[in-house]
């Protein structure tokens, strides 16, 4: 048998292959090990990381000051997400009750903002919100407040900001299932002498339920991480777990604890991942079963 | 009802547009730090084509943003054929392994690559920056195009080898034809997720390679000057003719 040559092994097809997983590998797949390498080592103030098994890193999670964050994070971001929920699903509701042809365009317009840099706009809240800013001014020009609100460097700012940022993504996937459901459903079921609160709770929530679930992931992930919201609009008081994790690596060197809070946020991802494959299938199967 | 609907619809897009109508707004008054309105000037805009510092920041984002998005689409157009069409070992679990990657908070990614490469040993600057903004890009296109992909006829591609093509042929004349519109539409979104990333770039690069986010970043701390209102108006109109010409170009080529 011929040994293989060169032209055979360089061919179009083994470079495709070649070249995503060469990537994926040494991009994806090693970083990720390595985090999870690094979270259970020891700390060394000089080289970041030192050979040397530790749980250390872990053990300091379950202290207190750190079990604080970890529930304030987990607070603003539950909270955050509810909030794009109660706005989003109204809108994505109405939106797909709008006449075909002015749907799309309107998508259009929801998505637009999120073109521009999420960091601009952000900083544009400031200018809004600030003691001297636009919302301050008129209010006290219209003579309804004497003292200027404190909005800005507050929890309520860094909600508005983070609600701002991650809005688009609750309104897609909810626009998506609500664009898909049958309203003839409602109606039969109006017919059939339900009352409001009854067809919402029993049909168009069932229904929606993937795209809120979708919704609420792609809101309650990121919310945990976007570290300069509060960094900029609340000031250094709050703290998110990504202002952790930022503040472990770069502040205070501590690398193997700045491992542990990723590999400990990756893992809630892949949970939240898997209670929504799992739920898609159970929709799945009891609507086969339905039918 | 219809009263109801058109006023929410309408309250929800002033809170997506409110903050960015106020940066255009304020890019052409010409009191520098009070809210009022004293009449309209160029001047900002002028003073930011003098500012050295947020001109460069802004080349070096546009530079990354060009460069990392037309790697992406490379990688990412190839990748997802041989996602579709090849067998190889290892296939599902890197596929998953690219779709988890999309939905992971972009922190996770910043550290992990950062590890990655101050192990290698490489300067933290325009390489690294550009490593990173690919590595992100990179599962938006692949999804995005194989999502086209599956979506063929697979008798077409079947009849084109029953006809001789060789492979590089049915990617050149088949496959990149079709999925043409799903490739350009995975560059621009690369190409908006590299201008617009603050969190992987924070980590990945190095204070001689300074990108318009994080200068902005950094500045906001400071006290922003008015000339990042004509910036931020100026980048929010190119973005916006980009994702209309965009929406043409896709238009067209899908008729």
């Amino acid at each position: 048998m011929n040994k293989p040559g060169l032209s055979h092994i360089l061919t179009f097809r083994n470079t495709a292959i070649a070249l995503v997983v060469t990537w994926t590998l040494l991009f994806i797949v090693v970083p990720t090990l390595m985090i999870a390498v690094v979270s259970v080592l020891q700390r060394d103030a000089r080289t970041f990381v030192t050979p040397a098994f530790s749980l250390e890193s872990y053990m300091a999670l379950a202290d207190p000051v750190y079990l604080k964050i970890f529930g304030k994070s987990f607070a603003y971001a539950a909270m955050t997400t509810l909030l794009c929920l109660l706005v989003g699903f109204p809108f994505a509701f109405f939106l797909a009750r709008t006449r075909k042809r002015w749907q799309k365009p309107l998508l259009l317009l929801v998505i637009i903002p999120f073109w521009t840099s999420s960091l601009i706009r952000t900083y544009a809240l400031i200018i809004i919100l600030k003691a001297n800013g636009i919302i301050n001014t008129w209010l006290r020009a219209a003579g309804i407040i004497k003292l200027p609100l404190e909005i800005l460097y507050t929890d309520i700012a860094v909600y508005i900001g983070l609600v701002y940022t991650l809005l688009p993504f609750m309104i897609l996937p909810l626009y998506a299932s609500l664009e898909k459901l049958d309203f003839r459903l409602v109606e039969a079921a109006f017919d059939l002498g339900a009352r409001p609160v009854q067809v919402f709770t029993r049909i168009i929530l069932p229904l929606s339920l993937p795209g809120i679930m979708a919704g609420a992931i792609m809101v309650f992930l990121p919310a945990m991480g976007l570290f300069y919201v509060p960094d900029l609009l609340g000031g250094a008081k709050s703290m998110l777990l990504g202002n952790l994790i930022k503040n472990q690596f770069l502040v205070a060197g501590n690398w193997p604890f700045g491992s542990a809070v990723s590999v400990f946020l990756t893992m809630l991802m892949l949970g939240l991942m898997a209670i929504y494959f799992k739920t898609m299938k159970r929709i799945n199967t009891s609507v086969m079963e339905e039918a | 009802m219809a009263l109801l609907k058109r006023s929410y619809l309408t309250l929800v897009y002033l809170f997506l547009y409110i903050p960015i109508l106020v940066l255009i707004v304020y890019s052409f008054n010409a009191a520098k730090y009070a809210t009022v309105w004293k009449g309209a000037t160029l001047k900002w805009y002028a003073k930011l084509f003098e500012n050295e510092m947020l001109m460069d920041a802004m080349v070096n984002s546009i530079t990354v943003a060009v460069t990392s998005s037309i790697v992406a689409t490379a990688i990412g157009t190839l990748g997802a054929l041989a996602f579709y069409r090849y067998r190889f070992t290892g296939r599902k679990p890197l596929y998953a392994m690219v779709y988890t990657t999309m939905m992971s908070p972009d922190i996770v990614m910043g550290i992990s690559l950062v590890c990655l490469f101050v192990i290698l040993g490489l300067k933290l600057g325009f390489i690294t920056l550009l490593l990173a903004h690919v590595t992100f890009c990179l599962p938006f296109v692949i999804v995005t195009v194989y999502a086209r992909i599956s979506g063929f006829d697979p008798a077409v591609i079947d009849a084109a080898k029953d006809l001789g093509a060789g492979e590089f042929q049915i990617f050149r004349h088949i496959i990149l034809p079709m999925t043409a519109p799903a490739v350009a539409a995975g560059w621009l979104l690369s190409f908006t997720l590299s201008l617009d990333d603050v969190i992987v770039s924070f980590f990945v690069t190095g204070p001689e390679f300074e990108i318009l986010p994080l200068k902005i970043y950094s500045m906001v701390r400071l006290g922003v000057k008015p000339e990042v209102n004509a910036l931020c108006t100026l980048m929010f109109i190119f973005t916006l003719l980009s994702v209309i010409a965009a929406h043409y170009l896709v238009k067209e080529k899908t008729k």
